[in-house]
């Protein structure tokens, strides 16, 4: 088993031919994923190690099935590139690209909904299940990729792409692993927040406890809560919330666009409180997630 | 990014969103003059941006003499190292209060109205009185419709004339906060006046950051300069130099930086590793001297800038070179950088660095080069709690 993805999950890079897309479709294909086509307007019929490029989705869609799609296109192109996908039925969207202004992350999203697809991100590296696919950049080059995810038992929900790869080490590293790792996006409207992708795990007979890391800013964390509290959830939760520090600087913003405390809901300590009363572990330091875990896990 | 009211003001009243009387003031005897236009008792507005300043930032005055005197004292208020953009000088009519908010839903992910019958800022009423506040979602990908205000407006319980007066107001503004890209747009009092119209009293609006440069006509309009990004204090030299470094390269990132008064020097990334580092190192009793956030792949010439600039900060002794397991960033090229900088600003590197932790990419050539100075490569079996943990004990 897998969250959003399977052994068998099939997509394409919209951007494909762009620096970093470049980079994690080799990681990509390299790691074993099966990426099937690309696009760049323009470009199509060229190819990038070995995948061919299109200039439209529908050219790939309409002769092969497509899981998903992963979308680095530039800023300005990132919303069409997104209803392109859905258009074409693609069901699974990750968007990479960062800076999309919230009017549009939304009209995408909204979209998304009305289409009955999915979006991860914006801003987010994507999903790994380790060992089984890699959809996105999380993890960088393939061997290092592999050194910090290994399978096992531990879902994984990250505000951060880079802190995803951190806590999967450490989980892989305390002999727990990883059954799938979501990289959600730092923006204020993402596509699926903790609690959207939760009811996931909970389906996934390999998922026995989730790690959540958090930071200051937006409602994600109080709407986990909350969907704790009204489900009988069994799975454990451990969550970690960075940038306490800002809780001394009310209207700065540091790292993701959607980390600012300007309300009470956007401060880590109102997070860690309303978690904490949803019986959802909060750890203090992030070195103690895997043992939080075990904890929480009898193990 | 925030407007001052007067722009935010200066923006609604363009588009035909009914609001008290007023100007801004420039000065003492500016004020005064508008508060003589208005005749009447009058409300002082200093222009500020840095949060906290609500209470000490606003003055009523009963008449034109009073508005100078208190005008005068409101423009030397320090707002976060900045004088204030003037004062707005406004008329103050009183009636039946309410409040409008519009945003974003996170949870949703869809713009939302909020409307109350009480004046104040949403988020605080939702505090003390949840049960006098509705909401009404809206769509960003299609057009605005009247009727999902009119829908906010009788569930605020207004009808007859009101609820088509309110109607109008709410659309109006629903409209420019799509158009304009605003984050949050808050009306914490709109009142209702003797003749049955109603006008904005109090305006707070926040441009979304990511949108500032499609936005560029209406700013420039507004005269808001291209380099101002509205923070909550002038950045400081350090700061400013951090900038530099980071426009003058354009491999890899390494900001935000922002200078703090402490005495560990940080060369740390990236974006989420930033966060959890220097909770980390304050947890762990250090006080940090800055905050950075290395990002991509920074160059061997933008480490050593960095580092350079963190070691010269005054209180600085030593460095911490920390991150999260990286993905893109070479590790040997940050300590390349790292080093260089020391030694060129006359140190043994042994002396300066306090951890370098940056396990990942490239991650066997920084061990074997900090390896040749006498520095311990960190790898990722040490946690960031760890890392911390250590860096502070060897700082003392």
């Amino acid at each position: 088993m897998a969250v959003i993805v399977h052994k068998d999950f099939q997509f394409i890079v919209q951007g494909i031919t762009g620096r970093e897309a470049l980079n994690f479709t080799r990681e990509c294909l390299e790691y074993g994923s099966k990426i099937i086509g690309g696009v760049t307007p323009g470009k199509g019929g060229r190819e990038v190690y070995g995948v061919s490029v299109y200039d439209t989705v529908r050219e790939i869609t309409e002769r092969e099935r497509v899981d998903g799609t992963v979308i680095t296109v530039p800023l300005a192109f990132a919303p069409d590139a997104a209803f392109e996908a859905i258009d074409a039925g693609i069901k699974e969207i990750v968007i990479i690209t960062e800076g999309i202004p919230r009017k549009d992350a939304s009209a995408v999203v909204e979209y998304a909904a009305l289409r009955g697809a999915r979006v991860i991100g914006p801003n987010c590296l994507g999903v790994i299940t380790p060992d089984v696919c890699r959809f996105g950049s999380l993890g960088g080059p393939a061997v290092d990729c592999r050194k910090a995810f290994k399978p096992g038992v531990v879902g994984v929900m990250s505000r951060s792409g880079g802190m995803t790869t951190e806590i999967c080490n450490a989980l892989t590293l305390s002999g727990l692993g990883v059954s799938t790792a979501i990289s959600i996006g730092g923006d204020p409207v993402i596509g699926s927040t903790y609690a959207d992708l939760i009811p996931l795990f909970e389906a996934d007979e390999d998922t026995r406890a989730v790690v959540v890391y958090s930071e200051p800013g937006g409602t994600a964390e109080a709407e986990l809560a909350r969907w704790t509290q009204e489900n009988n959830s069994r799975l454990p939760i451990v969550a970690f919330v960075a940038g306490r520090f800002m809780d001394e600087m009310p209207g700065m913003s540091f790292g993701h666009a959607g980390t600012v405390v300007n309300k009470k809901v956007d401060s880590p300590a109102d997070k860690m409180r309303r978690m904490r009363e949803a019986g959802i572990s909060v750890a203090e330091e992030i070195g103690d997630i895997p043992d939080l875990v075990r904890e929480r896990i009898g193990n | 990014m925030k407007f001052y009211e007067f722009e935010a003001k200066q923006l609604l009243r363009k588009h035909g969103i009914p609001l008290v009387r007023g100007e801004v003031a420039e000065t003492a005897k500016a004020a005064k003059k508008i508060a003589a236009e208005i005749d009447g008792p009058v409300i002082l507005k200093a222009q500020v941006i840095a949060p906290g300043l609500t209470a000490t930032s606003v003055r009523e005055a009963s008449d034109p003499a009073e508005a100078k005197a208190a005008a005068a004292e409101l423009l030397e208020i320090d707002d976060g190292g900045r004088k204030p953009k003037g004062v707005l000088v406004e008329a103050r009519p009183s009636g039946p209060t309410y409040s409008l908010s519009f945003t974003y839903d996170g949870t949703a992910k869809l713009p939302v109205i909020a409307g109350s019958d009480l004046a104040g800022k949403i988020d605080d009423i939702g505090d003390e009185h949840p049960n006098r506040i509705v909401r009404r979602h809206f769509s960003a990908l299609f057009p605005f419709s009247d009727y999902i205000a009119k829908e906010l407006v009788r569930s605020m319980g207004f009808g007859g004339g009101d609820l088509n007066r309110m109607t109008r107001i709410v659309s109006g503004l629903a409209r420019l906060f799509l158009k304009y890209d605003l984050a949050d747009l808050d009306i914490t009092s709109l009142v209702k006046l003797d003749d049955g119209s109603f006008v904005l009293r109090d305006v707070e609006a926040d441009l979304e950051i990511e949108a500032r440069h499609r936005q560029r006509p209406m700013l420039d309009e507004l005269g808001f300069a291209k380099d101002d990004l509205r923070q909550v204090r002038e950045p400081t030299e350090f700061e400013l130099e951090g900038a530099r470094i980071d426009a003058e390269d354009p491999r890899g990132i390494i900001s935000p930086i922002a200078e703090f008064d402490g005495n560990i020097g940080l060369v740390i990334g990236a974006g989420g590793g930033s966060l959890t580092l220097t909770d980390a190192v304050r947890k762990h009793g250090g006080r940090p001297a800055n905050y950075a956030a290395i990002g991509g792949n920074p160059s061997v010439d933008k480490a050593r800038r960095l580092t350079k600039l963190v070691l010269s900060k005054p209180g600085v002794d030593k460095v911490a070179v920390m991150s999260n397991v990286v993905s893109n960033t070479r590790a040997d090229l940050v300590a390349r950088g790292v080093i260089k900088a020391i030694v060129e600003m006359g140190y043994e590197p042994a002396d300066k660095i306090l951890i370098f932790r940056v396990p990942g990419a490239w991650e066997a050539d920084a061990a074997k080069i900090l390896k040749k100075y006498g520095i311990e490569y960190c790898d990722r079996t040490v946690s960031i709690s760890e890392a911390a943990r250590r860096a502070v004990e060897k700082a003392g």
